[in-house]
């Protein structure tokens, strides 16, 4: 359905979008995760056909963003991070607009729109003049207007930045009946946490580049590379943790906020895991529970930022 | 049949417009100025002059002068109208969500440009009950008038074209507005002034034996003011041809010279609206 081959965005000596590859399937979801100025806001600007790259390009649905954009724009629906509206233009008149911009008929228009509106929970706003909305309004009211012409792919740049708590989760919901239509949906946000249980797959970029994509228990197993582990000692806290510092697998030990925990990185595989713990073992050490260290996808997305960052 | 040629653009922007108290308070600065330049004129005709009575001849003045005016309030006014046409919108934020959808860019510059000349027009049409008031005293033929509402609609969509080129290529509106009458100071002072500095080295010329006839010529076609007198008294384009020697009507190459400024400034608005895309329309 998308794909990205060697997208490369330039601005004099900076490089926005360095050889940028990526290859998306019909109806997933995917996530692009970056930090501000990492390149993701330019990667959906081109595939808006807002900017043209410097070299490379990116087919959505075959049709290609540098040669055939007239073509693409009929594909996406497309919702930047920052949009205004326009004054004294009414909820259904603001969509009857963008309908009619994309060449919908004024009959189709009339049946449409109040789908459009129950869709993103805005029937009771229909005759409100757009500006006197809330901001989680006119986000959902922008998303209701990138679906006007029923578009196969979306392109969401941050769509719940500067939302309350609530707004989120009615985006999330109303994503979420997006992706069960089978829309793709490329999404970009600085709360992908919050989304990650609804992506199927996730892009991370940093200074311009892809540094990792996949779903998002294989980015967190390919680049956590250690682990962290929690152990719960009983008694003789200080001679358990000479017990650990001996293993050349274990590094940064700790006493955990001076209680009976230690947590260490390990380097080893399972087995080496289990390997150590028949040693705890048999070494009499009195551990009462091991454990491993839930990371959450904001830790893995800083760990490999910085990572990349150092390199 | 009607959906074909349905421009959104053009009706989103008459809506809003016509929804603005700053587009019925400009309209109503407009027909004020009129309407004193009108009332002061026929008092100063009639009471302070001590005649009591309008002749023809003074209707003629009166037609002469308000059209002059009335040119210059619409050149004052249509920057105002087309220099934020797309530039607004990118200070809104609402131009990359418009550039994305199926409309073409010819359909978004003209949708623009003619909400902005249809509001214009609109202006000239409400002036118009006062402005034929010189009717009632004679002296001016209908055909003069409209040849005249002719060359103002020429005028304003070359003037609204400039404004909309220039809102198109820079990135703020108080750039654009003062490129565009940056222009309309060349348009209307400049030439006028160069009319007259080659006008004098003509008649130096001609003592001397030399002319340079054509600049005169150039300069005062394509100045508005120029035009307008030519079209009031065409004894005024008489003696241009006489002294110049080009036999052309000043309105001909005027025509020319407006619809070629008409033909570039939309042309690089159009190409410019999407400047990064490598097919455009």
């Amino acid at each position: 359905m998308i794909e990205i081959r060697e997208l490369t965005k330039k601005y004099g000596s900076f490089t926005a979008l360095d050889q940028l590859n990526l290859s998306l399937e019909e109806g997933i979801v995917f996530g692009f995760v970056g930090s501000n100025g990492a390149g993701k806001s330019t990667t959906f600007s081109i595939l808006a056909t807002l900017l043209s790259p410097t070299s490379g390009d990116a087919l959505i649905n075959g049709k290609s963003v540098v040669t055939e954009p007239e073509e693409v724009r009929k594909q996406i629906g497309y919702m930047p991070d920052f949009f205004g509206v326009y004054d004294q233009l009414k909820v259904d008149e603001y969509l009857d607009f963008y309908g009619a911009s994309y060449g919908i008929r004024a009959a189709e228009r009339k049946v449409l729109i109040p789908q459009l509106l129950e869709l993103v929970n805005l029937t009771n706003k229909r005759y409100d003049y757009v500006d006197l909305l809330s901001r989680g309004m006119k986000q959902r009211l922008c998303l209701a207007r990138a679906l006007i012409h029923d578009p196969k792919v979306l392109i969401l740049d941050e769509p719940a930045s500067g939302l309350d708590p609530r707004a989120r989760v009615e985006m999330r919901d109303i994503l979420r009946d997006l992706k069960s239509m089978g829309k793709t949906i490329l999404i970009s946000s600085h709360i992908l946490p919050e989304l990650a249980e609804m992506c199927d797959e996730i892009g991370v970029i940093d200074n311009g580049k892809l540094i990792a994509h996949g779903n998002v228990a294989t980015i967190q197993a390919q680049l956590q590379g250690e682990k962290r582990i929690v152990v719960k000692v009983a008694e003789r806290l200080h001679e358990v943790r000479t017990f650990f510092e001996e293993d050349s697998m274990i590094s940064a030990i700790d006493i955990v906020d001076n209680r009976s925990e230690i947590a260490f990185n390990y380097r080893g595989t399972e087995a080496d895991q289990v390997a150590l713990l028949k040693k705890a073992m048999l070494a009499d050490m009195p551990i009462y529970a091991l454990s491993e260290e839930e990371k959450d996808l904001e830790d893995v997305f800083m760990s490999i930022t910085k990572g990349a960052d150092s390199q | 049949m009607m959906e074909r040629f349905y421009n959104p653009v053009l009706v989103k922007e008459l809506k809003l417009r016509f929804r603005s108290f700053k587009s019925f308070s400009g309209l109503m600065f407009y027909l004020s100025v009129i309407s004193i330049f009108i009332a002061g004129f026929l008092l100063l005709t009639t009471e302070f002059t001590g005649k009591g009575f309008f002749s023809p001849d003074m209707s003629f003045m009166m037609f002469a002068v308000l059209t002059i005016v009335q040119m210059a309030l619409v050149l004052f006014i249509t920057p105002s109208l087309t220099a934020g046409a797309i530039s607004s919108e990118r200070e809104k934020q609402t131009l990359n969500i418009l550039l994305t959808t199926t409309q073409s860019s010819t359909q978004i510059i003209i949708g623009k440009l003619f909400s902005s000349v249809a509001f214009l027009v609109l202006m000239l049409v409400a002036g118009l009950p006062l402005y034929s008031l010189v009717f009632l005293f004679g002296g001016v033929s209908p055909s003069q008038l409209v040849s005249i509402f002719l060359f103002y609609l020429v005028t304003v969509i070359a003037i609204g074209s400039i404004g909309v080129m220039f809102s198109t290529i820079t990135k703020k509106t108080i750039v654009s507005m003062i490129a565009t009458y940056g222009s309309i100071i060349f348009l209307g002072g400049i030439t006028a002034f160069f009319f007259f500095l080659t006008m004098a080295f003509h008649q130096m010329g001609s003592a001397t034996g030399a002319s340079s006839s054509f600049m005169t010529y150039f300069w005062a076609s394509i100045n508005p003011g120029a035009l307008m007198l030519t079209l009031i008294s065409p004894s005024i384009g008489d003696a241009l041809i006489e002294l110049t020697g080009i036999e052309l009507p000043v309105w001909v190459t005027y025509l020319i010279v407006y619809v070629l400024i008409i033909v570039f400034s939309l042309t690089v608005a159009i190409k410019k609206l999407r400047p990064n895309m490598k097919s455009n329309r």
